[in-house]
């Protein structure tokens, strides 16, 4: 076990280098770079910019050396935790992702098991009761779930809170908390405005799980262990979650992992909506403004969760189902 | 005599509601089984054998319905099975208990994420208040009186980990971990080669005399009856068209359908495996059948306007012989 996890570590270091120049290029690819975009701004607004000042920041950043040699540079800087700086924020790109990774982070594990606690339950029950008055209409709510996009939800939320409750659902934190260091408070504040968030990220995965878990139950009980178990004496219930239950979960919950990407990218959008503080705005402002080191080292930060998330999922998958080995995996 | 019967199965229907119709999977099935024999059900794939064998415990699946009686002799007062809601409490206690149940795909038979003891010491503690460790102690056993090595090793596999042998050794061993009364094999060997196969008839011959029980043996081979059967019943399209002990079926069988059966085994006597597929056409499905014999259609002797106009009854051709043809009107 330990074998394999190593392995598996030195595989995700040649992943993320290959990633890294992936990540590069793109952030590379579109003609100009921040600094084209700042002065054509600049003039935009009827200001005068002096050329040689403009050649004294590209020499700073290294914007006129070789792309391999920028490459290196940053690749370098970023294994030593100094990710470079943000043009468009004017501080630290480290600073910035410790402001709003650890919300992300948060949002996407919060997200996560909301999608599961509701959609496995759901999904077990549809199964047990196939064809049910229940099953039915959870899966008329399913299907709405999984096809309406979640910007759409979030502005139907918004809407409907402010118009008849008057609140405001955006952000994560009420106003007098937003600048506040962490506190208890700050804490309970952070969860009541949790939850909208969570909801409209989660809907689309949870309505897709329910399918999936209801189907794969519902495979699983027709199958001959579930007799075997039955001719024992057994009763319903109880065979019913140790035998189809426990192994229709199986590939769901082997596949945590793989659900991180979805997620987060499903917040990006969400996030703009709603006024997150999360990584999501972050990045989209980033990749407008061309603001290079902020959305490379976004992406291969959430690229590297990503890795780890797989990587999670493949132990489970080992821990879960007696019938694959570490030996047999790798 | 009828102190002697532990299994009595009187016109058993099993239907199945589809859309297409009514299956009428079993069809009027009488049979008795006496304590401490074997009795082997015999048929080509379809007839309904393994439908007969769950009806007894009730592990038809939806939408089938069971219609008739099937009285246990087996407590202190005779109880009638086919009359027991399917999840409740009664026909759970005899299920495992009473009367168990092993099929015909060992590996399909276990579940593929607990270990083989946690399943056998499962059947145990259900039905008896017993720490754990205890009922490991006696699983252990179980595996041994099996004949399964290293039953201490073997306890803690997956189902994965061990062959088909081992596994219907082992499914074996949880059927009679209760000393059942009955025990209902559904092509316990079908799935095995021939060597393993023999192995496990053998074990289940002596666990039979050594337990004292009576075995309900399903089969299509012929061969595996021979061996294992004291007394036969011949199944064709939901119903029993004869029955017999198994000498009577062997050297005097009666209806058209037995001697064709009779006929497709390679050499008589030998210990050959009878396959039943070669006789003309196959079996149909019983979808909202008409009432007539359902072997008609294939039947060398057929008599138009009379096979074709009603169920023929069972008939009694000597002392414990019954067959369901008109030529023994
Ligand atoms: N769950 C079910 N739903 C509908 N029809 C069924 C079901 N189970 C069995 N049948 C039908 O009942 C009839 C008898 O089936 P059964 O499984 O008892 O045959 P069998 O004699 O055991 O055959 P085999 O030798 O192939 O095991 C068949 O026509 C089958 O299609
Ligand atoms: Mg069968």
């Amino acid at each position: 076990m330990l074998n394999y996890v190593l392995r598996r570590l030195l595989y995700m270091v040649f992943t993320l280098v290959a990633l890294s120049v992936v990540v590069f290029i793109i952030i590379q690819l579109p003609p100009g770079d921040y600094l084209t975009t700042y002065v054509a701004s600049l003039q935009a607004q009827g200001t005068t910019v002096d050329d040689q000042e403009v050649a004294a920041l590209r020499a700073r950043y290294g914007l006129d050396a070789s792309p391999i040699e920028q490459y290196w540079l940053w690749i370098t800087n970023f294994v030593r935790g100094d990710m470079g700086r943000s043009f468009a924020y004017n501080r630290p790109v480290a600073e910035l992702l410790a402001d709003r990774l650890p919300l992300t982070i948060m949002l996407s594990v919060s997200t996560l098991f909301f999608v599961y606690l509701v959609a496995i339950p759901i999904g077990v029950y549809s199964a047990l009761r196939q064809y049910s008055v229940g099953d039915y209409l959870l899966s008329i709510i399913g299907f709405i779930g999984m096809a309406t996009p979640n910007f759409m939800l979030a502005l139907i939320l918004m809407y409907f809170f402010f118009k008849y409750f008057g609140i405001s659902v955006g952000g994560l934190f009420s106003s007098e908390y937003v600048l506040e260091p962490w506190s208890l408070a700050k804490v309970w504040d952070m969860l009541q405005h949790l939850w909208v968030p969570v909801l409209v990220i989660g809907t689309a995965g949870t309505a897709s799980i329910i399918r999936v878990m209801r189907s794969s139950l519902l495979d699983e009980l027709g199958k001959q262990y579930v007799v075997t178990a039955r001719a024992k004496g057994l009763s319903e219930r109880r065979l019913t979650f140790k035998y189809p239950v426990r192994i229709a979960i199986n590939p769901i919950v082997s596949t945590i992992g793989w659900q991180l990407p979805h997620i987060v990218s499903g917040e990006t959008i969400i996030a703009i909506v709603l006024s997150l503080p999360t990584t999501g705005p972050l990045i989209y402002g980033a990749l407008l403004n061309q603001d290079m080191f902020l959305a490379g080292s976004i992406v291969m930060m959430l690229s590297i969760l990503t890795l780890i998330g797989t990587l999670i999922s493949d132990i489970l998958l080992v821990l879960v189902d007696p019938r694959i080995s570490f030996e047999k995996k790798a | 005599m009828m102190n002697d019967v532990l299994l009595e199965i009187k016109n058993l229907r099993t239907y199945f509601k589809l859309h297409e119709g009514i299956l009428k999977a079993i069809d009027g099935v009488s049979l008795a089984i006496g304590r401490n024999r074997v009795l082997g059900i015999v048929g080509e794939s379809g007839c309904g054998k393994s439908v007969t064998a769950r009806s007894i415990l009730k592990l038809v699946p939806a939408p089938g319905k069971i219609e008739g009686e099937i009285w246990f002799h087996g407590g202190e007062k005779p109880v009638n099975l086919a009359a027991l809601p399917p999840t409740g409490n009664a026909i759970r206690d005899i299920r495992g208990r009473e009367i168990a149940m092993i099929f015909q795909e060992p590996m399909a038979a276990f579940s593929p994420v607990h270990t083989i003891g946690d399943q056998i010491s499962e059947a145990i503690q259900t039905h008896q208040s017993l720490p754990k460790p205890e009922a490991r102690g006696r699983t252990i056993e179980m595996l041994k009186q099996v004949g399964i090595p290293i039953p201490e090793r073997r306890v803690d596999n997956y189902p994965h980990q061990m062959s088909g042998g081992m596994l219907q050794r082992a499914m074996i061993a949880m059927a009679l971990s209760l000393r059942p009364k009955l025990l209902i094999a559904d092509e316990p060997t079908t799935a095995l080669d021939v060597t393993i196969q023999a192995q496990i008839l053998r074990l289940m011959k002596r666990l039979q005399a050594e337990l004292g029980m009576s075995i309900i043996f399903i089969t299509h081979d012929l061969g595996v009856i021979a061996n294992m059967a004291d007394d036969v019943a011949v199944m064709y399209l939901g119903r029993v068209v004869e029955y017999g002990t198994v000498r009577q079926i062997f050297e005097n069988p009666q209806h058209p359908y037995t001697q064709a059966l009779m006929q497709s085994i390679p050499k008589l006597g030998s210990k050959g495996r009878g396959r039943l597929a070669s006789i003309e056409g196959t079996v149909p499905v019983p979808l909202d059948p008409p009432r007539r014999c359902g072997f008609a259609d294939r039947c060398v002797h057929f008599i138009p306007g009379r096979c074709d106009a009603d169920v023929p009854p069972l008939i009694d051709t000597e002392a414990g012989h019954q067959v369901r043809c008109i030529l023994y009107e």
